[in-house]
């Protein structure tokens, strides 16, 4: 096959065996590869009603057809299993050079199911490929789990593992590949770990053929001028890293400062990237066969010293205004415990923003905590993200989510979280898309589902009123459709700042040699987004989750230049269902079931 | 006009573009195990591309009995003759630097000939980590950039 390997490797851990197969091609054609094709395997083979910390439920680790190649920022895969904070569908996507790896070892796809009796890790070359012993890495950070194994394997091997939080089972454990990039939301690493499997090591020396070499190439080029000619992608990005948001959305007044009760943050100059690249930055970091480089390769010093890589914008945000720290060492301390002991640092600084606020309310007590939990005690949040790894004293608390958290003291509503998984940097009172984004997002709060942030604040690729309601829901289909396709490619996201769809199915059509028009590519992005859509009514959820945390509509925006601010999103909603072909209720039609080939 | 690669590793991001080029450029696949330019990455985001430099006195061309291995003089690029190689690896043991491998598919050496003057590897280099100059440029723009800093300092202490 072109692009694809067309070959899948299931290894079910309770009998301790593996099995290659053949790939569908009918869907991978379909379904392209990475979150679509591993969704469209999950849900034939899994009952969506299951408990996602049970053997019943599967763990698929997918690239696309594209991974491995040189098309544009082509380093990713994703993982796709049942979400243990959300109950929906999680597919969480990374990059670095994990993905790559799979394929040149001959494979588009793991599929792991069961649960394994006792710890082990599945070690990969080419098509050697064996369950080991995984014992001596139990309890080890991500960083000497990866060492350790690379040195007993191969010293070019890529490590994907779970540290202590993912075989603690915190609900929001990621998993961690080549040391520091993250398939970080959702849980999946929770799962990686009620299956006793640490880590997937893989070596691979095969080669990725494409269809047609001579169009390939001239498609990748002609994309590749495109990002260089970016401002965004060529600058923006690598200079200042996703970071460069910090001051872009505090000065559109949508920072969410301390549990969403405000949104500009006094502090945002001193947790902005300029400040970032002149006291932690050491050098920037590329993905396989990026050219954008966002990565920061940093240090931290003080009482909070460290080295590693990090934070991205949105951490930066989840540890900084959500918990009204102003600490960039902090910050980027409590990023690098997540790293290493393998947790989302989205769900990790929110829920701490959430404990600060219900300590302030007098829920939560100083004993209970064992700090003054006030927002702005950056000493308390570094220590606490530890403990939540281990579940130690209040962090079995925090571990659970700020949703289980909060609806713990009967407070639900001061979870800042949509399908119980935590919105990111973004307040979805002063951008109304994004709001939309958080509220129909398959996987629950999150923002790299539809990034209506770039045609609302950085009029990419065309400007609109981040007030305004109108034309959001047919923005938002558009780019929900993109970024599924875009995913299931194994590019990443980041290319859509200077890219379209017809750049990535110029590049996907010439690799496989599948007649991918722009028309074809978009409708892959909205067959696979009703998929997860029917998977997650499927697993018990309604249009009644395709919600905001009730702050939203009740409490205005406090100041600055959003003040009086509350989200629209009801408004927005039945027109958004109208435009994806669901009925009043968000159950996609029979009709639109029928035209994408689903029914 | 002989040209050499140019390896800035200092620009360098690791993102191995090179080794994806060279292994398209010359096996027709993505496959960066049999790519002829290799990025090592080290801690703290150094990285370093290593390739044939194409020695002006080439141990892997000196130890070479079959005649396999020539330096082209015009160029300045020591070919590889894949009919004249025997596979003996004489050549992998003798380059000091690692810079020439053996392929177990091929059953001969492989090494970087620049792509017949277009080395696709500094074609996709987003950063210009990697150049293709003319030889007797090679550290020209190495001594500028130091001479600019110099002349920094020499304007700040007029000042």
């Amino acid at each position: 096959m072109f692009g694809w390997k067309g070959k899948v490797l299931r290894v079910n851990l309770t009998e301790g065996t593996i099995v290659t197969e053949s790939l569908n091609t009918k869907d991978a054609k379909e379904f392209i590869g990475a979150r679509g094709l591993a969704t469209r395997y999950f849900f034939k083979e899994v009952d969506p009603a299951v408990d996602p910390l049970s053997k019943e439920n599967k763990l698929l680790f997918a690239t696309g057809p594209l991974t491995g190649t040189l098309a544009t920022s082509a380093g990713r895969y994703d993982v796709v299993t049942k979400g243990p904070l959300t109950g929906a569908i999680a597919a969480s996507n990374s990059g670095g050079f994990w993905g790559p790896e799979l394929k040149y070892a001959g494979f588009d796809m793991v599929i792991f199911e069961g649960s394994s009796p006792k710890p082990v890790y599945l070690y990969i070359y080419n098509d050697e490929i064996e369950l080991r012993d995984a014992s001596h890495v139990w309890g080890k950070n991500t960083h000497e789990t990866t060492d350790t194994l690379m040195s007993e394997t191969d010293s070019e091997a890529k490590v994907a593992c779970i540290g202590p939080a993912g075989e603690n089972l915190v609900k929001f454990a990621c998993i961690i590949n080549d040391k520091d990039r993250a398939a970080g939301r959702s849980g999946v690493g929770a799962v990686m770990g009620s299956k006793k499997l640490k880590a997937v090591v893989v070596r691979g020396t095969k080669g990725i053929k494409v269809a047609d070499k001579e169009e390939f190439i001239s498609a990748v080029k002609s994309a590749r001028k495109k990002l260089k000619e970016h401002p965004v992608a060529s600058q923006g990005l690598p200079t200042f890293g996703t970071n460069v948001l910090v001051g872009v959305i505090n000065s559109a007044g949508a920072l969410p400062t301390r549990n969403f009760r405000e949104a500009i943050y006094e502090g945002a100059d001193k947790i902005s990237a300029e400040t970032f690249n002149s006291q932690n930055l050491i050098t920037n970091k590329a993905c396989m066969g990026c050219m954008i480089g966002c990565g920061r390769v940093s240090k931290s010093s003080g009482q909070y010293v460290g080295e590693g890589e990090g934070p991205e914008y949105e951490t930066t945000w989840s540890f900084g205004s959500q918990c009204g720290v102003d600490d960039l060492d902090a910050i980027t301390k409590a990023n690098y415990i997540c790293n290493e002991l393998g947790l989302d640092t989205i769900t990790m600084g929110s829920t701490i923003g959430c404990a600060m606020e219900l300590y302030e309310e007098g829920l939560v007590s100083q004993e209970e905590a064992g700090y003054k939990l006030s927002f702005g005690n950056a000493e308390a949040m570094v220590k606490l993200t530890e403990q939540t790894a281990y579940r130690k004293g209040f962090g079995n608390s925090l571990a659970e989510g700020s949703y289980r958290l909060a609806s713990g003291y009967g407070r639900p509503d001061l979870s800042m979280s949509v399908k119980k998984q935590e919105m990111p940097a973004y307040d979805p009172r002063a951008l109304q898309g994004m709001g939309l984004e958080y509220a129909t997002s398959n996987r629950g709060g999150c923002h790299v589902r539809g990034y209506l942030t770039s045609p609302e604040v950085l009029g990419v690729p065309v400007k609109l009123d981040p007030a305004s309601t109108e034309e959001k829901p047919k923005f938002l289909k558009i780019f929900q459709d993109l970024t599924a396709a875009l995913d299931s490619s194994g590019t990443c996201l980041f290319t859509t700042f200077g890219l379209g769809g017809a750049d990535i199915a110029a590049q996907l059509a010439a690799a496989t040699g599948v007649d991918y028009s722009e028309e074809e590519f978009m409708k892959a992005g909205d067959r696979i987004w009703n998929l997860e859509r029917l998977f997650n009514l499927e697993a018990g959820l309604s249009a009644e989750d395709d919600n905001l945390p009730p702050r939203m509509f009740e409490e205005p925006i406090p100041a600055g230049p959003m003040k009086g601010a509350l989200s629209k999103v009801y408004e927005m909603l039945p027109e958004y269902y109208k435009e994806r072909g669901w009925d009043a209720e968000g159950v996609p039609t029979s009709e639109k079931l029928k035209e994408l080939g689903l029914d | 006009m002989e040209k050499v690669l140019l390896i800035s590793p200092e620009k360098c991001i690791g993102c191995g573009s090179c080794e994806s080029a060279c292994s398209f450029a010359n096996e027709g696949e993505f496959r960066p195990s049999l790519s002829r330019i290799q990025v090592f990455r080290f801690k703290m985001g150094i990285n370093v591309p290593m390739t044939c430099l194409q020695c002006e006195d080439a141990p892997c061309a000196s130890v070479c009995k079959t005649g396999a291995l020539v330096r082209d003089d015009d160029t300045g690029v020591v070919n590889i003759d894949s009919e004249k190689c025997i596979g003996c690896r004489m050549c992998v043991m003798a380059c000091p630097f690692g810079n020439i491998s053996y392929s177990s598919e091929k059953k001969t050496s492989i090494k970087c000939d620049q792509c017949a003057g277009d080395p696709q590897c500094v074609e996709f280099c987003p950063t210009g980590a990697l150049s293709y100059i003319p030889a007797e440029k090679d550290s020209l723009d190495k001594k500028k950039a130091f001479a600019a800093r110099f002349a920094t300092i020499v304007e700040e202490v007029e000042k």
